[in-house]
C-alpha cells in the first residue's frame, strides 16, 4: 500500500515536472535571448555567458518604445474597462431576462467573434480612414471593443446563470429595487466572473497584433507588438533579435501583474452558503 | 399584520397553461394558512403571486383593503422565506438580517437593536458576524427567518422552508416556526408538500391539485370529512386505506372486508345521489381494531385478515395485509401515486390497520379484524366525490374568516 502511494506520487511529480519544462523552456529563452548582447547572441548557449542589460536599456531609451508601451496600456485598458461595463448588463439581461430577439442577440454575438479578423482588415482600414479614425486611440479601441464584447457576455453570462435566482427573488422582497438588487446583491457575487472577464479581454487586447499593424501607421497610436516589429538593428544586415524578446519580457510583465492582482478575486465557491445544494 | 384576500385569483401562463384556477380564499390577521398538495399543483405559483414575483393574470388580491395586484413586492410589506434559504453569501449574518431595513432607510442604530433582537429570538447571537458559508442547514434556516421577522412585515410567506433540513431538524424547527408565528401574531402563508407540516402548523389548509383548491378547512375537518379521494388519501399517515365497492339496495355495501351496513348519515346521501352503485369505501387505518379487543356491543363489522407483515412501533401495532379483489383507481388515486412515486400493483387490497399494542395479531397468520363502520366514508367511483362529506356549517364555524 506504502509503496503504491510513494510510486503514484513519483509519477504524479514527473508528469508535473514534463509539463512545467514544456511551459517554461521558451520563457526561459526568451528571457535568456533578452539578457545576451549581440556578441554572445548567436553562441548557441541556453542561458546567457554574461548577462548584459544592454537591451533594455536599449528598449528603453526608445521614445518609439516607450510611447508604444503608453498606447498599449491606455488603449487596452479603456477597451476593457467599456467591453465589460455593456458587456455584465448585456449578459445580465441574457442570463436572466426573457426578451423577443434574445436568441437573435446570442446568435449575432457568436457570429461577430467567429468572422476571421483578417477578412475583416482592408474594410475596417477603409472605413477608419474615411471617418478619420485611421491612426488614433479610438480607431483600435473600438475594433477591440467588438471583438471582446461577445467574449465578454458568454463568460459573464455563464457567471450570472450560477449565481441562484432565488437570491435576487429575495432582494426584491426584502424590499430592493431592482438596480439595488443588482448593485449590492448581483455585482458583488459576480465580482469573479467580472476579474476574469476582465483578465481575458485584457490579453486578447494586448496580444492583438493585426489590428495594430494595419490601423496605424505612426507612433501616435501604434501599440507594443506592433512597435516591435519595427525595431531595426544597429545595421540593415543586423536582425534587432536581442531588443525585440527584451521587449516581449517588458509587455509580459504586466499581463502577470494583471492576473496576479486579480487572481486574489476569483475565489471559486463565493456563492458558497448562499443556497443549500 | 393583516388580512389577505385572493379574489378569483387565476394564473396563466402565456404559453396558455393554467397553473391557478380561480383561487378564493380570505385570510383573518394573524391566521396561519397551509398551502398543501403535490408537486406543480399551483401551491407555489399562487405564493409567489401574493409575494408580487409572479403576475396575477385575472382576480384580485387584496391586502389590507388595498388592491396590490400591480404593486411591486417591495411595496407590499410582506417578507418571504425561501425553500433554498436564499442568503446573501457576501454578507454576514448580522448584514443578512439588517438587509431590507438598510433598503428601508433605517438608521445604523435602530437596524443593530432589532436584528439583536431577532438574533436573541432564534438563538443567534454568537454567530452575527460569520457569513452564511459557515454555518450548518438549521443555523442558515433561522437567519433566512430571522430576515424576515426582523422588518416586522404585514405577512410573511414560506415556500417550503423547512424541507432541505434532515429529518429530526424538521421536526424540531416545525414547532419553533409554530411558536414564533403564535408569539408575533403575524398572518402567515405557508407552502408544503408535507401533509404532516400541513396538520401540524396550520390553522386551516388549502388542499391543492392541479391548480385547483379541493377544500379548505381545519386540519382536523380534512381528515375527518375529506371532500373527495385526493383529499382524503393526501391527508394523513398512514394513508386511509381504499376498497372498490358495490351498492346493495337497503344500505347495505359489499368490498372485499365482506358486507356492511352505511351509517345512516351516508345512506341518506348515497341515495339522494342517485349513484351507479360502484363506490369507493375509504377506512383509516385507525378505525381498524383487534376483534378481540373491540366491546362486542359496539357497531362496526368483523373479517378475516391474513396478516402479512406487523411493525410493532410500542404504542399500536401497524399490521399490513392483501384482501382479495380488485385494488381501488380513480383519477384521484392515480393522481396521488403519481406524487408519491408508488407504481407498485398489488395482487389485491392492500390495507394497513392500526391497532391497538394489545393486539396479538402474528405475521402469516390469519387474524379476526373489526373495522368502525361509523367512520367509514363512502366515495362515487366515477367522479371520486365524498357522498357523505360532512355538514358544511362544521366548517364555516371552524374556519373562522371563511367566506360563507
Amino acid at each position: 500500500m506504502q509503496t503504491e502511494t510513494t510510486n503514484r506520487k513519483l509519477m504524479w511529480w514527473g508528469v508535473n515536472v514534463l509539463v512545467l519544462l514544456y511551459a517554461f523552456v521558451p520563457v526561459v529563452w526568451i528571457i535568456s535571448l533578452s539578457l545576451k548582447d549581440d556578441a554572445t547572441l548567436n553562441d548557441g548557449n541556453y542561458l546567457p555567458v554574461s548577462p548584459s542589460g544592454d537591451n533594455y536599456a536599449a528598449i528603453f531609451t526608445n521614445p518609439e518604445f516607450l510611447r508604444a508601451l503608453v498606447n498599449s496600456i491606455g488603449i487596452c485598458a479603456i477597451a476593457t474597462f467599456i467591453a465589460l461595463v455593456f458587456g455584465t448588463m448585456a449578459a445580465y439581461a441574457i442570463a436572466r431576462l426573457d426578451f423577443p430577439g434574445k436568441a437573435t442577440i446570442i446568435a449575432v454575438s457568436l457570429l461577430i467573434s467567429m468572422f476571421p479578423q483578417i477578412a475583416l482588415v482592408t474594410p475596417l482600414f477603409k472605413i477608419e480612414t474615411a471617418l478619420g479614425l485611421f491612426d488614433t486611440w479610438p480607431g483600435l479601441i473600438i475594433p477591440y471593443i467588438t471583438f471582446a464584447l461577445p467574449l465578454a457576455i458568454y463568460t459573464l453570462s455563464a457567471f450570472f446563470r450560477e449565481i441562484p435566482w432565488d437570491l435576487e427573488k429575495a432582494a426584491k422582497m426584502d424590499g430592493a429595487t431592482p438596480f439595488q438588487a443588482f448593485r449590492q446583491v448581483i455585482t458583488p457575487l459576480a465580482m469573479p466572473g467580472v476579474f476574469t472577464t476582465a483578465i481575458l479581454v485584457f490579453i486578447a487586447c494586448w496580444n492583438d497584433f493585426l489590428f495594430a499593424l494595419s490601423l496605424t501607421s505612426t507612433s501616435a497610436a501604434r501599440t507594443v507588438p506592433a512597435a516591435m516589429s519595427y525595431f531595426t538593428g544597429a545595421t540593415t544586415f543586423e536582425k534587432p533579435t536581442g531588443p525585440i524578446a527584451a521587449a516581449a519580457v517588458v509587455i509580459t510583465i504586466p499581463l502577470v501583474i494583471v492576473v496576479l492582482l486579480f487572481q486574489r478575486r476569483i475565489v471559486a465557491g463565493l456563492t458558497s452558503g448562499a443556497v443549500k445544494g | 399584520m393583516a388580512e389577505i384576500i385572493l379574489d378569483n385569483v387565476v394564473k396563466r401562463y402565456p404559453d396558455g397553461a393554467l397553473a391557478v384556477d380561480n383561487f378564493n380564499l380570505d385570510i383573518a390577521d394573524g391566521e396561519f394558512i397551509i398551502l398543501v398538495g403535490p408537486s406543480g399543483c399551483g401551491k407555489s405559483t399562487t405564493l409567489n403571486m401574493v409575494a408580487g414575483l409572479e403576475d396575477i393574470t385575472a382576480g384580485k388580491l387584496i391586502i389590507d383593503g388595498q388592491v396590490v395586484n400591480d404593486k411591486a413586492p417591495k411595496d407590499r410589506d410582506i417578507a418571504m422565506v425561501f425553500q433554498s434559504y436564499a442568503l446573501y453569501p457576501h454578507m454576514s449574518v448580522g448584514e443578512n438580517m439588517g438587509f431590507p431595513l438598510k433598503l428601508a432607510g433605517v438608521d445604523k442604530g435602530t437596524i443593530q437593536k432589532k436584528v439583536g433582537e431577532a438574533a436573541e429570538m432564534l438563538e443567534l447571537t454568537q454567530h452575527l458576524d460569520r457569513k452564511p458559508s459557515n454555518l450548518s442547514g438549521g443555523q442558515r434556516q433561522r437567519v433566512a427567518m430571522g430576515r424576515a421577522i426582523v422588518r416586522q412585515p404585514k405577512a410573511f410567506l414560506m415556500d417550503e422552508p423547512l424541507s432541505n433540513l434532515d429529518a429530526k431538524l424538521r421536526v424540531q424547527m416545525r414547532t419553533q416556526v409554530s411558536r414564533i408565528q403564535k408569539s408575533l401574531g403575524t398572518t402567515t402563508l405557508y407552502v408544503t408538500h408535507d401533509q404532516t407540516e400541513a396538520m401540524t402548523l396550520g390553522d386551516r389548509v388549502v388542499v391543492m391539485r392541479g391548480g385547483i383548491v379541493q377544500q379548505v378547512g381545519s386540519p382536523a375537518y380534512l381528515y375527518a370529512h375529506p371532500v373527495n379521494l385526493f383529499v382524503a388519501g393526501f391527508i394523513g399517515s398512514p394513508s386511509m386505506n381504499f376498497l372498490p365497492g358495490q351498492l346493495r339496495g337497503n344500505g347495505m355495501v359489499t368490498t372485499a372486508l365482506g358486507e356492511m351496513e352505511l351509517p345512516d348519515r351516508c345512506r341518506q346521501a348515497v341515495e339522494r345521489s342517485k349513484s351507479s352503485g360502484n363506490v369507493i369505501l375509504g377506512i383509516r387505518p385507525e378505525h381498524f381494531e383487534d376483534a378481540s379487543l373491540v366491546p362486542g356491543d359496539k357497531q362496526g363489522a368483523t373479517f378475516d385478515a391474513p396478516i402479512d407483515i406487523v411493525e410493532a412501533m410500542g404504542s399500536d401495532v401497524f399490521a399490513y395485509f392483501l384482501m382479495k379483489g380488485e385494488e381501488a383507481h380513480s383519477a384521484d388515486l392515480d393522481d396521488l401515486a403519481k406524487d408519491t412515486g408508488n407504481d407498485l400493483h398489488a395482487d389485491g387490497v392492500p390495507i394497513t390497520a392500526r391497532l391497538d399494542a394489545a393486539s396479538h395479531v402474528q405475521r402469516g397468520k390469519t387474524a379476526r379484524l373489526w373495522y368502525d363502520s361509523s367512520k367509514v366514508a363512502v366515495f362515487d367511483a366515477e367522479s371520486g366525490n365524498n357522498l357523505a362529506p360532512g355538514d358544511e356549517d362544521v366548517e364555516s364555524s371552524s374556519a373562522g374568516a371563511h367566506r360563507a
